[in-house]
C-alpha cells in the first residue's frame, strides 16, 4: 500500500542553504520548450473551439474588391482567389484537425490496446491470429488504407475519423502486446496472484497501470501523425465537405495560386506543422519522463 | 539463412492473400462499386448497370469473386483495369520502375542525412550541431509532405528556378520531391540514431577501448555506430515502407507519373482489380525491405549470425 511515511523535522536532512544558488529553471531551454508547445496547443484549441473569438471576420465572407491581397495589417494571411481572409479560414478551420486529430488517436488507441491487451495477456493462439491479423493490416501503407477506407465510404468527418483510425490500430496493438506480455512476467504481478488475486483483478490493478507510458507516447506521437494523415487525405480530395476548408484542403486550393500568391498555401501548411510540432515535443518529454534509465540530456 | 528466407516465404504468401481479402472484403461490403462510378450520368436506368455488372463478374458472391481472383493470380493474370480494360499488370509494370526510383533517391537522402547527423549529434552532444540535428529531427516528422514540397517548389522552382517544378523525366525533376520525402525519413532515422548513440556511448566497454587506447575516431565510428545500427536498421526499414506511402502525396504535388497516383485515382474510382495489383505489389515490396532488414540483422551483428546457423 502507498503509505507516505514523514520523518519528524529533526530528522530531515538540513538543508545547506548558504551554498544554494537560485536556479532559474523555469526558464531552461527544455522547460521553455514545453511551455510554448502547450501554449500553441492552447491557442489551436481555443481556436477549434470559438474561432468566432479570434478570427477577424466569418470564414465565408468574401471582400470582392480585395482578390488575392498580399498579407497585411488588416488580413494577417492575405486574402484569396475569392476574397476571403486567410487567417479567418486558417481559424476556423482548426476545428477539424483537432478533431480528426483527438478522436482518431482516442478510437484506435483504445481498439489497438484492447486487442493488444487480449493478445499479449491471453497468449497462445488468440495472440497468434491477432497479431497475424495486424500484420497484415500493417503492410497496407497507413494513408493508402484510410484512403480506401474514406474513398469507398465517402467524406465525412466521421468517415475520416473511422479511416485515419483503423489505419493506426496495428501500431497500438503491437506495442501493447508486447508490454503488457512483459509485465505478464514481472515478479510483482506473479506475487499479487500468488497470494489469491485473481487474474482479471491482476490485471487491472498491476498491469494495465504499468502499461500506460509507452500508451502515452505512443499516442501523443500518434496524435502528430493521425493530424498529418487527416490532412494529407483533405489535400487529395477526400476532406470533409463545407463551407468551411479544412488545412488541407485550403493547402490543396492556394497551390494552383502559387506564383502569384505563395500566401494561401503557406499558412494552413505552416499551421499544420506548428501544430504538429508542438505535440511531438510534448510527446518528446513524456518518453523522457517515462523513461527510467536515461543518462543524457 | 536460408530457413530464415524459406520461413518469411511462407508468412509472405499468408500475408499477401490476407492484404488482398482485406482489399477486396472493404470493396465488397462498403456500399457502391466501379459500375456506380462508370454510370454515374446514368443513374436511372437499372438494365445498363446491371448487364455491366454480369460483364464484369461484379455480381456473383464473394468467395467465387475473390477465388477467381486467386486462380488468375496463379497465372500471373492480375485482371483488367475497370475503367479502360487496360491489362493491370502492363500498367503496373510501366509506372512501377518510376516510384521505385523516387523511393530509392529519398532513402539515400534520408539514411546519408540521418546517420550522419545522428552521429554527429551524439558525438557533440549538446553544442550547436546537436541542437540543430535535433531541430532537423522535429522539423523532419513534423512537416507535411504536400507543405514541404509545395514550399520547396515556391522557393527552388518560381523563384530561383533551379529546378522543374513537375514532371518525371530525367535527374532533376528527382531533386525537390525526393529532398520532400527524405527529410521525413531522416528526422525519424536522425533521432534514433542519436537516442541509441547516446545510450551506447554510456556503457561501459567504450570505457574499455578507450583505455586499450583506440583513438576517438575508431571508437565511435567502428564501435559505437555499429552497436547503435541494429535499431536503426529497424527504422531505416519502416521509414522505406511509409516512402511507399508517402509517394502518393508526392506524385499529386509534382505532378510526377509513377503508382501513387494511378492507386489514389483506382481508389477514387473503385476500380478493384487496380487496387488490388498495386496494394499486392506494394505489400511484395514490404515483405522485401522486412526480409532485407532481417538479414542485415545478421550481417551486423555476429551473435544473431551466430544463433541464427
Amino acid at each position: 500500500m502507498k503509505e507516505l511515511v514523514s520523518l519528524p523535522a529533526s530528522q530531515t536532512v538540513h538543508q545547506d542553504k548558504r551554498n544554494r544558488r537560485f536556479k532559474l529553471t523555469a526558464f531552461r531551454p527544455r522547460h521553455m520548450m514545453v511551455c510554448l508547445s502547450l501554449t500553441v496547443l492552447s491557442i489551436i484549441l481555443i481556436c477549434a473551439a470559438v474561432p468566432q473569438w479570434i478570427a477577424p471576420y466569418p470564414p465565408g465572407k468574401m471582400f470582392a474588391d480585395r482578390i488575392m491581397q498580399a498579407p497585411s495589417s488588416v488580413h494577417y494571411f492575405g486574402t484569396d482567389y475569392f476574397g476571403r481572409d486567410v487567417f479567418s479560414l486558417v481559424v476556423y478551420g482548426s476545428r477539424f484537425s483537432v478533431l480528426i486529430g483527438a478522436f482518431s488517436v482516442l478510437i484506435g488507441g483504445l481498439t489497438g490496446t484492447l486487442i493488444g491487451a487480449v493478445s499479449g495477456y491471453a497468449g497462445g493462439l488468440a495472440d497468434a491470429i491477432l497479431m497475424r491479423l495486424v500484420e497484415v493490416v500493417q503492410t497496407i501503407p497507413g494513408i493508402l488504407f484510410a484512403l480506401a477506407i474514406a474513398a469507398a465510404m465517402g467524406s465525412s468527418l466521421f468517415n475520416i475519423i473511422l479511416a485515419v483510425s483503423v489505419a493506426s490500430i496495428p501500431g497500438y496493438a503491437r506495442v501493447m502486446r508486447g508490454q503488457i506480455a512483459s509485465i505478464k512476467t514481472r515478479p510483482y504481478v506473479l506475487a499479487s496472484k500468488s497470494i489469491g488475486a485473481g487474474s482479471l483483478s491482476a490485471f487491472w490493478k498491476h498491469v494495465m497501470p504499468n502499461s500506460i507510458p509507452p500508451l502515452a507516447v505512443m499516442a501523443s506521437n500518434g496524435l502528430g501523425t493521425a493530424i498529418l494523415t487527416g490532412a494529407g487525405l483533405s489535400f487529395l480530395g477526400l476532406g470533409v465537405v463545407s463551407e468551411i476548408p479544412d488545412w488541407g484542403a485550403l493547402l490543396s486550393q492556394g497551390r494552383g495560386y502559387l506564383g502569384a500568391a505563395w500566401w494561401i498555401a503557406t499558412f494552413p501548411g505552416l499551421a499544420i506543422c506548428v501544430f504538429v510540432l508542438a505535440v511531438n515535443l510534448i510527446g518528446d518529454r513524456l518518453r523522457d519522463y517515462f523513461d527510467p534509465k536515461k543518462q543524457y540530456a | 539463412m536460408l530457413r530464415l528466407i524459406a520461413n518469411r516465404a511462407a508468412t509472405a504468401v499468408f500475408v499477401l492473400i490476407g492484404t488482398l481479402f482485406l482489399v477486396f472484403s472493404i470493396h465488397y461490403f462498403l456500399p457502391g462499386d466501379a459500375v456506380d462510378v462508370l454510370l454515374a450520368d446514368q443513374s436511372g436506368n437499372e438494365q445498363i448497370a446491371k448487364n455491366l455488372r454480369e460483364q464484369l463478374g461484379l455480381n456473383l458472391p464473394f468467395h467465387e469473386q475473390f477465388l477467381n481472383y486467386l486462380k488468375s493470380l496463379t497465372q500471373g493474370d492480375f485482371g483488367q483495369s475497370i475503367i479502360n480494360s487496360e491489362p493491370v499488370l502492363d500498367k503496373i509494370i510501366a509506372q512501377f520502375p518510376k516510384t521505385i526510383l523516387l523511393t530509392l533517391a529519398s532513402a539515400a537522402i534520408a539514411v546519408i542525412v540521418g546517420i550522419t547527423l545522428g552521429v554527429l549529434s551524439a558525438i557533440h552532444h549538446n553544442t550547436f550541431i546537436d541542437y540543430a540535428a535535433r531541430l532537423i529531427g522535429l522539423f523532419g516528422i513534423s512537416m507535411p509532405t504536400f507543405w514541404s514540397g509545395v514550399l520547396l517548389i515556391l522557393i527552388f522552382s518560381i523563384r530561383l528556378n533551379w529546378f522543374p517544378a513537375m514532371g518525371s523525366d530525367g535527374i532533376s525533376t528527382l531533386v525537390l520531391p525526393a529532398i520532400s520525402l527524405g527529410l521525413v525519413g531522416a528526422g525519424f532515422i536522425v533521432r534514433i540514431v542519436r537516442n541509441s548513440m547516446l545510450e551506447i556511448i554510456n556503457e561501459p566497454f567504450i570505457v574499455t577501448l578507450r583505455a586499450k587506447g583506440l583513438s576517438e575516431r575508431l571508437v565511435m565510428y567502428r564501435h559505437a555506430l555499429r552497436n547503435a545500427l541494429i535499431p536503426a536498421v529497424t527504422m531505416i526499414g519502416m521509414v522505406i515502407g511509409d516512402f511507399l506511402g508517402g509517394t502518393v502525396v508526392i506524385e499529386t504535388v509534382f505532378a510526377r507519373q509513377g503508382i501513387g497516383r494511378i492507386v489514389a485515382d483506382a481508389i477514387m474510382a473503385k476500380d478493384l482489380p487496380v487496387i488490388q495489383g498495386i496494394v499486392f505489389f506494394t505489400a511484395l515490396v514490404y515483405i522485401l525491405i522486412n526480409l532485407l532488414v532481417d538479414i542485415s540483422y545478421s550481417l551486423i551483428d555476429p551473435r544473431i549470425r551466430r544463433a541464427a546457423s
